[in-house]
This record gives C-alpha cells, structure tokens and sequence, in this order.
C-alpha cells in the first residue's frame, strides 16, 4: 500500500547560499518504507544535492539521527505509516550544520574523550577471561548498546543553555565503564564527571531517554551515577 | 590546488575490527594515522550479531581442532589449511585478550565468556553441534568494535574520520601511500608511510538485496585491481540465509543457534532433509540454497518468495536476554514479535570470501607465486588469506577481522625500521584531482542512481546464489552496457562541502569494475562449490578445480591464474551435515 508523503527539508547549501531555507517534495513511499527511503528517493530523483548522512540502514551505527517532526529519531528507523502526511524535517539541534541534514559532531565526540571512554586496569591480567558475574554484566547491559548518534545530548535543553556540560551521552559512557567491575579508575573518572559541566548539571528533564532510539532510560544511570559520586566523596557540586 | 601533506609510519584505511586492531598493534611500533570515511564506530563491523568462534570450552568441551576441521569443511575445502590452523588456534588467546580490552561479553553462571551454537560449528568432527560463538547478546561486532577503537583512543591513535580514499599509490612494486578527500570540505590530503594496511570492509552493496551497509561499495579491491594487483576467489559471495523479508536486514544465525527452525509453507521443517545431523544449523550456503529450491517448488509461504524462521517455541526469557536486537528489528520493520509469530525471511548478500590476497600476516601478494607488494597490508572482509575458502562459516568473521588484523599489524611493524617512506608524485595527485574534477563537472544523460539500481538488480538475478553459463554471460554484456552509460553520468551536487553526489559516483565506478570481476569469475569456475552453485555444473570438481582464482586486469580483458589450495590435515571429502 503506498501512499504520499510531503517530506518539508530544512535545507543549508553553503557553497550556494549563507542562509537556509525549507524545500518540499512529494514522495511515494510504501507501507515498510522508512523516512530513509524517502530521503534517498529524493535524492536520486528529485535534488541530488540534498544532503544527509546514512550507512546501516537499520538502527545500529547511528548515522542518520536526525530531527523528525520535531524530535530526533534515526531516520533508518522511523517507518513513515507512523508519520503524518507531512514530515519536517531538520538537521540535529544546537550543532553547527555543516550542510542540509549534515551537522557537525566534533563537540559531541569531544565531550566523550573527557569521561576516559576506556577501559582501565592496570593489573596484570589473569591468564583467561576476567570473571564476571551476569549480574555484574547485567549492570552495563542498557549502556552498552548506545550507538552514538547525538540524539539524547542534542535533544538535552542543559546542553542547548551550556555547550560545555557532558551531555547524556558522555556521562551514560562513564556509567558504562564505572559500573564494569573490570575497570580500576573510578576515582579519576568520577573525578572527571563532577565538574562544573558535569553530572550534577543532569536536571532529570528526561528528553535524553524520550528520543533515545535504543530505548536506554539514560537518565536513571545519570542518577545512579550521581549516587556513587556522593558515596565516593565527589560532591564539587555545581558552582 | 592546495595538497594537504601527512605522513605517518603506517596508514590503516577502515576503522572496523580488522582496521582498529591492526592500529592497537601499530601504535606500540610507530605513528599511525586510521582513516575512515564514517566516524569509525558506524563502521559495518558494528552490525555483526551473533558471535565470535574461539574453541574456549567454556559451556562444553571443544578444541581447536574441531574448529580447524568445521572451517575446512564449512570453506568446502577451498580454504589455505595452514592459515585456518593459525586462525583456530590463535582464536583462544585472542578473544581473551579482547576480554581484557574491556569487550562486554555475556556471561555463564561462572562469569565466564558465554557462547553459543552456530551453523557448521560441531563437536568431534561433525558428530553434533558445539556452543563454540562468543557473544554479546546480539550485538558481538557493536561491542568489541567499541572496545577495540577506545583501546585506539587511549593509546593515541589518530583517526580521520569522513575521509574517503581515492587512490592507493603503488609504484615500482611498494606502496607508497594513498590520496583521500576529506569529504566535509573536498579538499585533497596525500598521506605517505612505510606501510599501508587495507581494511576496508566488504562490498555487499553490488547486489540489491544485501544485509550491507550503505558505505560497503569495495572500492579499496578496485583500486588496487585496476593497477594489474589480482583479486582472488572473486566468485565466491556469500548470501546468508535469514534476511528479513523486503529489506534484507539480518537476522542472526544465532536465533537458529538458540533454537530456532526453518519452517516452509506446508509447515515443514524442510533442513531436516537437507542436513540431517545438524539440520537448521548446517553452514549457509546450503541453508539459502535450500531455502530458494524450497520457494522455486513452490513450498514458500502461501507459495510466495519467502519462507518462515520460527522462533515461536524459544523461551521469551532467551529471546529477551540472548535476542534483543533482532527482536526489535522485527518488532520496528515488520511490525511482528518473533514471540508470538513467525519471521518472514529469505538470503540476502552477505559476505564477501574473495578478496585482495594476502599471505597468512597479511602481506598483499601481487602473484600466484607468493611474490609481495612491498609495504602492503590488506585484512578482514577486503583480504582473502584464504581461511573461509568457498564458504565461511558464521562467527569466523569476526575471528579473521581480529586475528589476521593484529598479524597484519604485526608484519607491518616489524618492517619499519628498515623501510623506506613512500612518496607520492605530483603527477599522480593531479590526475585524481583531474579524475574528481571530471566527474564533479559531468553533465551527462544517466543518473548514477539509475546504473546503480540497474547493476544491483542484474547482479541480483544473475549472479547470486545460483549461476548459470547463459546468464553469466548475459550478465557480462549488460555489465559493458552499463560502464557505457557510467561515462554518460552526471551529477546534481558540484559543491565541494560534504559532497555524498561525488562520492556515491565514484563508489559506483568500483562497484562496476568489482562486478564484472565476480560475474567473469563465477564464469570461469565450472563446478559448484560452497556458496559457487553452477546449474549447469552441479558437482564439486576437486580434480580442476582445488584451486584459488586470481583475476588480473589485462589489456584485452579479465585474465586468470589459479593457485593450489594449501592441504595440510584434511583431505577433500563429501560435505555432508
């Protein structure tokens, strides 16, 4: 069953233009089809300078996070039958937009690199796997299926107010590392956390977990994170 | 026109498994510099499902011989024995070091590594199956690739992401470096090295059904094949057996390996007629060839093109814990839980087996003669060493990506001290800028949206899973008509920011060049072996053909080489599950 779709694209050309404008298209899209396949049938047969990021094509790299009817989904995973007829559609909010749907992600990584994305531990290894319970694996399991795409710190309105707070996304990577009874640098990291841009900055506004297309409840491990900083003695607190 | 000058001691082209381990190798040794033309973490390693194989005896007793004789067996004895050996073998300490990286793996009751069953993976020699992947529930490739690029970062890796690379320079047999685009504003960087290793994933996206990602084009192969370096074992692709139906989306061995079944549309479990020992769990080229003859005699769904994974009878809990990811792809694309319906699925292009040759640590080999190209390295999906032969067996992927990566970054750095740095001449930079510069500026007929489709769809027909003289070689001319109407190409987008038009044209020139190899391969090979079935050469022909193909780009044409498979243990038998 196919039906059509005006897809409404905020468009940034900056090689032709400075300022943005917002295109229409009419697409035919059948019922299995996603707002990726729109975006493509547009691309290869109405304007091929509409431009936007895609790879997997089904939920797991996270390249194609982008701003639907007005929250921020992965177009790969967005079925257009669940859409109005109507689909606005915008690049990622509060990052500089490199062109269309393109924006630029560098802060967002960056803010990752301050939490120790790694893990450390520097005894000697045991000869076989380090054990760990299921119970113990269970703790990280929600965090470790996090794709990256930017849709929980862009849709976060701390972020949008202070460009320099961690973000959902970077402090659910310190809950990933600090809560793996492998790691050894609690201190350091929940060191790295509890600035002025850190942790405490989280006011449970819950849009983090409302757009996160791997259905992480992010902000109870923002929380949780914030209990084992007090326990720990890192309380710096917001300044 | 401004050059952006780089060096660093060694290159990595593909931030996937292969990619980030071979660098972690690396970076004890030297610079390294890893270029991706994603941010490395979308690479397609990240969709890997099911596991990893490593005989660590952790539910049941294993040993790295059985692994040895299942991948043998599973490759239809195509496979270079020596270099399957060395894979089984090193698969113990490595996935344990992989452990040690930080990878999330799931847990026994013990706390151990959990694993599970996969298809052609059995206990003493075939007698039943063996719990032999390694995983994380089903997201194994997401969490080791997260593990192995974080290791990078700590260690200093220097990554350039959105980077894709248009030239891989080879002169006087040496590598000497390679010119990329930086596609967030076109400019043109040149990095030289000592040594360049090619990880550059696989090349699924030729065919139109595909469980590939958008980025998996090959055009790192085509590179080096339009330079006169061979390709090998080309024909062999392999489609695996449970794509979701309409989008190709896999759908993990693992739901079989957990206790799923096949099931057509006289609710039959038809593989226990294929294979009867170890039935849904025999490898994949003969689950999707078992799955097309079910549909071609009409025993698919209501007669349809598909037929039915049932999951139905697995334990919610499993599902819940072992499954999740596939259950929500079915849950979001078809609107069904796999709980409480069955999955409509049908093979979809999966895995490349052929690839750019390379010796057992990796080194890219320019003959059959096991003559080198200096300084170049190649693993993972874009390297053939051979260890998956005609047919590859699921959870091996990963294990070839981390194995012959870190053997790969290994040779590599033992060679720099006395390497010399590569240089790049201007000349050639020029031409690549003059070659962008054509198509940027193109103004012809076609739309690089319509070849593509079309070579997609002809791939699709004739040359998947099974294969034909006459289509083959209907196939080929179609192939000419189609690089015809690649030069008649022009594109909408001339701007020089994120410029996704030009890349895409210059992704479909490869996929061309890629194409016609593997269809003038499968012409050439006129038996049927692993996921190679000729209809009209229905028999495996050990006496012809026990041998790898290396494809040569000739002045008049595809030229051939076959090299002798590498037998040590396992003498060639009837491949029967």
């Amino acid at each position: 069953m196919s039906k059509y779709y005006t897809f409404k694209i905020k468009r940034y050309l900056p090689d032709e233009n400075p300022s943005t404008r917002w295109d229409e298209f009419r697409v035919k899209l059948n019922s299995m089809e996603r707002v990726l396949d729109g975006l493509i049938k547009i691309k290869e047969t109405m304007d091929g300078t509409l431009t936007f990021r895609k790879s997997c094509a089904h939920g797991v790299c996270g390249s194609c996070a982008m701003k639907i009817n007005g929250q921020n989904r992965l177009a790969c995973q967005t079925l257009v039958k669940d859409l109005p007829e109507i689909i606005e559609i915008e690049p990622l909010p509060a990052l500089p937009v490199i062109k269309d749907l393109v924006v630029d992600m560098t802060m967002f990584f960056h803010k990752n690199d301050k939490v120790l994305p790694y893990l450390i531990n520097e005894e000697p290894p045991p000869e076989r796997e380090r054990i760990q319970s299921p119970e113990d694996q269970h703790k990280i399991l929600e965090s470790i299926t996090c794709i990256m795409c930017g849709s929980c710190t862009t849709s976060c309105p701390v972020f949008w107010a202070d460009k320099e707070y961690l973000g959902p996304s970077a402090l659910l990577k310190a809950y990933r590392f600090l809560f793996d009874t492998r790691d050894r640098a609690t201190e350091q990291r929940l060191e790295a956390i509890t600035g002025e841009h850190g942790v405490w900055r989280c006011h449970s506004i819950f849009n983090c977990v409302e757009v996160c297309p791997k259905e992480i409840d992010i902000t109870k491990h923002i929380l949780k994170l914030k209990r084992l900083a007090v326990k720990k003695g890192f309380t710096g607190g917001e300044k | 026109m401004e050059i952006n000058r780089h060096y660093f001691d060694t290159v990595i082209i593909g931030s996937g498994l292969a990619g980030c381990r071979a660098a972690i190798e690396c970076i004890n040794h030297g610079t390294v510099g890893v270029l991706s033309k994603l941010y490395p973490t979308r690479s397609h390693s990240t969709a890997a499902q099911g596991g990893i194989g490593a005989a660590l005896g952790n539910e049941e007793e294993d040993s790295p011989e059985w692994h040895t004789y299942d991948t043998v067996k599973g490759s239809d004895f195509l496979g270079d024995q020596d270099a399957i050996e060395i894979m089984c073998y090193d698969a113990i300490p490595t996935i344990i070091e992989l452990e040690h990286m930080g990878v999330p793996f799931s847990r026994t009751p013990e706390g151990k590594i959990a694993q599970r069953r996969f298809g052609g993976h059995t206990r003493e020699f075939g007698k039943a199956p063996v719990r032999r992947a390694c995983y994380s529930a089903d997201r194994t490739g997401h969490a080791v690739l997260f593990a192995l690029y974080e290791q990078c970062q700590l260690k200093g890796v220097r990554f350039f992401q959105e980077f894709q690379v248009l030239d891989i320079v080879v002169e006087n047999n040496a590598v000497q470096g390679i010119i990329a685009v930086n596609i967030k504003d076109g400019s043109l960087h040149v990095f030289e090295s000592k040594a360049v290793i090619i990880a550059s994933g696989g090349y699924g996206k030729v065919f139109k059904v595909t469980s590939n990602a958008y980025a998996s084009t090959g055009e790192c192969l085509s590179m080096l094949f339009r330079q006169g370096l061979p390709l090998e074992d080309m024909e062999f692709f392999q489609f695996h057996p449970t794509g979701l139906y309409g989008l190709g989306i896999l759908i993990t061995e693992g739901a079989r390996g957990e206790g799923g079944i096949l099931i057509n549309g006289k609710g039959e479990r038809f593989m226990e007629r294929y294979a009867p020992t170890i039935k849904d769990l025999a490898p994949r080229d003969m689950v999707s060839r078992a799955i097309l003859t079910e549909i071609r005699e009409g025993r698919g769904i209501d007669g349809k093109d598909y037929v039915y994974l049932d999951l139905r009878h697995v334990d919610r809990k499993i599902l819940e814990e072992r499954l999740p990811e596939i259950t929500t792809f079915c849950k979001i694309y078809m609107g069904i839980d796999p709980s409480e319906a069955p999955i409509p699925v049908v093979p979809t292009a999966h895995y490349a087996m052929g690839g750019i040759p390379t010796d057992n640590d990796g080194r890219v080999l320019r003959d059959i003669d096991g003559s080198v190209v200096e300084g170049l390295y190649a693993a993972g999906e874009c390297a053939c060493v051979s260890v998956h032969g005609a047919n590859r067996l699921g959870c091996n992927s990963l294990l070839d990506t981390v194995v012959f990566g870190r053997r790969a970054g290994k040779a590599a750095s033992s060679t720099l001290k006395t390497a010399t740095k590569g240089k790049v001449k201007k000349e050639r930079i020029s031409l690549i800028a003059d070659c962008l510069d054509m198509i940027r500026k193109s103004n012809g007929r076609e739309t690089v949206a319509s070849v593509r489709r079309d070579l997609q769809s002809a791939m699709m027909d004739k040359c998947s899973v099974f294969r034909k003289e006459e289509e083959l070689k209907v196939l080929l001319d179609e192939l000419q008509a189609l690089k015809e109407r690649y030069k008649d190409i022009s594109i909408a987008d001339k701007s020089n920011t994120f410029n996704t038009d030009l890349l895409e044209a210059i992704e479909l020139g490869h996929m061309l060049t890629l194409s016609e190899v593997i269809a003038s391969c499968a012409l050439q090979r006129t038996e049927s072996r692993g996921a190679h079935c000729r209809e009209d050469y229905t028999k495996r022909d050990d006496e012809n053909w026990l041998k790898h193909t290396f494809a040569f780009q000739g002045d008049k044409g595809i030229t051939f080489k076959y090299k002798p498979v590498k037998l040590t243990r396992f003498k060639p038998e009837e491949r029967k599950y």
